[in-house]
């Protein structure tokens, strides 16, 4: 019998594990699939981390180091080369590594936090042919990396998340001709910081409304054929144009990674991907919380640490025995919001609210209410999909209220 | 004149607009923060730029390597040349200098490797 088992040891499962120490929680196992922990940092070696929890801009492994050397210093337990194959609703979770062949562990309190993963390719149904030469940007960002392999010289770049962005910058300071970043949406999806300098700095064009609707080549990767969407999104035959390339890379989107979760029969959240969860991270079934992108895809990783704290700390305090509170409060969202998280609220106290909008919107005033009361208003000169927004719900809003409403007023 | 910017200094990305006259800057506009203020002023005279890369190490490794400080813009590239002829020896520890002065910084590691744990 395990007290606290995290999955996952990147910023989330640390960040958790050290939260849940600080309560008093001794009994701790971290398991990760890799051979070191840090999760995807390690393969973020550029900097902009920990500004908001540090104040310092760090790189990735830096980041991950602060986290790793209190997790030596408190001597919490991990295991490395592990893999979690199922995580059962009364906790008994199987893993395999090399070592120990299959075992199970019977945990008290479980926390998932094993991040997310990218959209491939065969999720976008881009039609022409199979050659190698087309990677999602993670994978060839861990190859660069972490690997020391280029995976290729000519590359057009799908997708304007920040990963994609970040990748166009490496592959040129790696010698690597970056000839365009093509974005389905009329708008990047990643930080204006990063469409600066990382393209603007090389001259990359970044290619707004267009997209890659054919690929040629039949072993290697030849080029690609790219053009521009109208509003709905569909290709403007008159637009297409070829570029020739070795190399493809795919920004598409992360995908949290829920398969586990799913074992365990918990409640997910069919827009955010992730479990279902309350204002302490807790899912569906007590005693296991989520945190971190497996939980929804956060934009910074500072925002991922924090909350991975409230999910440790509330673990603490379901292992010490805090009695549960009988309050739902479940928040639904206008569409305009696309998603808020938690999604419920069983406790009355001073709670932020995570949120994710659909789409741009300049001018707009979000809006919570509950039945005809309007609780709160908060203006925003413009939202975007790519920034993460949150208001905080006082305690006293919470009084004798069933459900709460987010929505988003914009002036036409 | 007036140029506008974005700001690169943390992620919020700031929209700023600088005056300039005569080549310097008389006035920014937009900034949330002191630093914004700072990077605009930088920008419009002698843009500078913070270098993340990876180095090679004696086995065969991949070290993660950062400048300490923002090189002038224009030499970046030569920046990663000069990482990229050089090979690092281990054992390293997270902010271990590996190259002095290239371009005014020093090239640091951002990782710890060969035997320090966190490998």
């Amino acid at each position: 019998m395990t007290d606290l088992v995290i999955i996952g040891g990147g910023p989330a499962g640390m960040s958790a594990a050290l939260a849940a120490y600080d309560r008093g929680v001794r009994d701790i196992l971290i398991l990760e699939r890799d051979d070191s922990l840090g999760g995807i940092l390690k393969q973020c070696i550029h900097n902009g981390f920990g500004l908001h929890t540090f104040h310092e801009e760090l790189t990735g492994p830096e980041y991950a180091w602060k986290y790793e050397k209190q997790i030596h210093e408190k001597q919490i337990a991990y295991k490395l080369n592990t893999m979690v194959l199922d995580i059962t609703p009364d906790k008994v979770i199987t893993a395999t590594n090399e070592t120990e062949g299959i075992f199970t562990i019977q945990a008290k309190a479980i926390i998932l936090a094993m991040g997310c993963r990218e959209r491939p390719r065969g999720a976008l149904h881009i039609p022409g042919t199979r050659p190698s030469g087309i990677y999602s940007a993670g994978t060839a960002q861990r190859f660069v990396n972490l690997e020391g392999y280029m995976p290729g010289k000519d590359v057009v770049i799908l997708g304007s998340g920040d990963i994609g962005l970040i990748m166009a910058r490496r592959m040129t300071l790696e010698g690597a001709k970056v000839h365009a970043v093509c974005e389905l949406m009329p708008y990047s999806g990643g930080l204006a910081r990063n469409i600066e300098q990382c393209l603007n700095d090389f001259d990359i064009p970044l290619k707004l409304s267009h997209t890659v609707v054919e690929i040629h080549g039949k072993k290697r990767l030849e080029g690609v054929t790219i053009a521009e969407v109208d509003p709905k999104g569909e290709p403007i035959e008159t637009t297409k144009e070829y570029i020739p390339c070795d190399t493809l890379l795919l920004s598409v989107g992360l995908i949290p990674e829920n398969e586990l979760t799913k074992q365990a029969g918990i409640q997910i959240d069919p827009v955010t991907g992730g479990a279902r969860v309350n204002q302490d991270r807790q899912t569906s079934v007590p005693g296991i919380f989520a945190c971190g992108n497996v939980l929804h895809v956060h934009d910074l990783v500072d925002f991922v640490s924090k909350e991975a704290e409230i999910a440790g700390i509330a673990a603490a305090a379901y292992l010490n025995g805090v009695p549960e509170t009988k309050t739902e409060i479940s928040i639904k969202t206008d569409g305009k919001i696309r998603y808020t998280v938690p999604e419920v609220i069983t406790e009355k106290k001073d709670i932020t609210v995570y949120f994710r909008v659909s789409g741009v919107y300049r001018n707009a005033t979000v809006c919570v209410t509950s039945g005809k009361n309007v609780l709160l208003t908060k203006k925003k000169q413009k939202v975007s999909p790519g920034e993460m927004e949150s208001v905080i719900i006082k305690k006293e809003m919470l009084e004798q209220i069933d459900e709460l409403m987010f929505q988003l007023e914009v002036q036409s | 004149m007036k140029r506008e910017l974005t700001c690169i200094v943390c992620p919020v990305g700031c929209s700023l607009i600088a005056d300039l006259e005569n080549g310097k800057v008389v006035s920014v506009s937009g900034n949330s923060c002191q630093r914004g203020r700072d990077y605009a002023q930088t920008e419009c005279v002698a843009p500078m730029r913070s270098v993340t890369t990876t180095m090679r190490c004696c086995g065969g490794e991949i070290l993660p390597v950062k400048t300490d400080r923002p090189i002038p813009k224009n030499q970046v590239m030569d920046c990663m040349k000069i990482i990229n002829q050089r090979v690092a020896h281990l054992p390293i520890a997270v902010g271990d200098v590996i190259i002095e002065n290239v371009f005014g910084a020093n090239i640091v590691a951002t990782k710890n490797m060969g035997g320090l744990g966190n490998e």
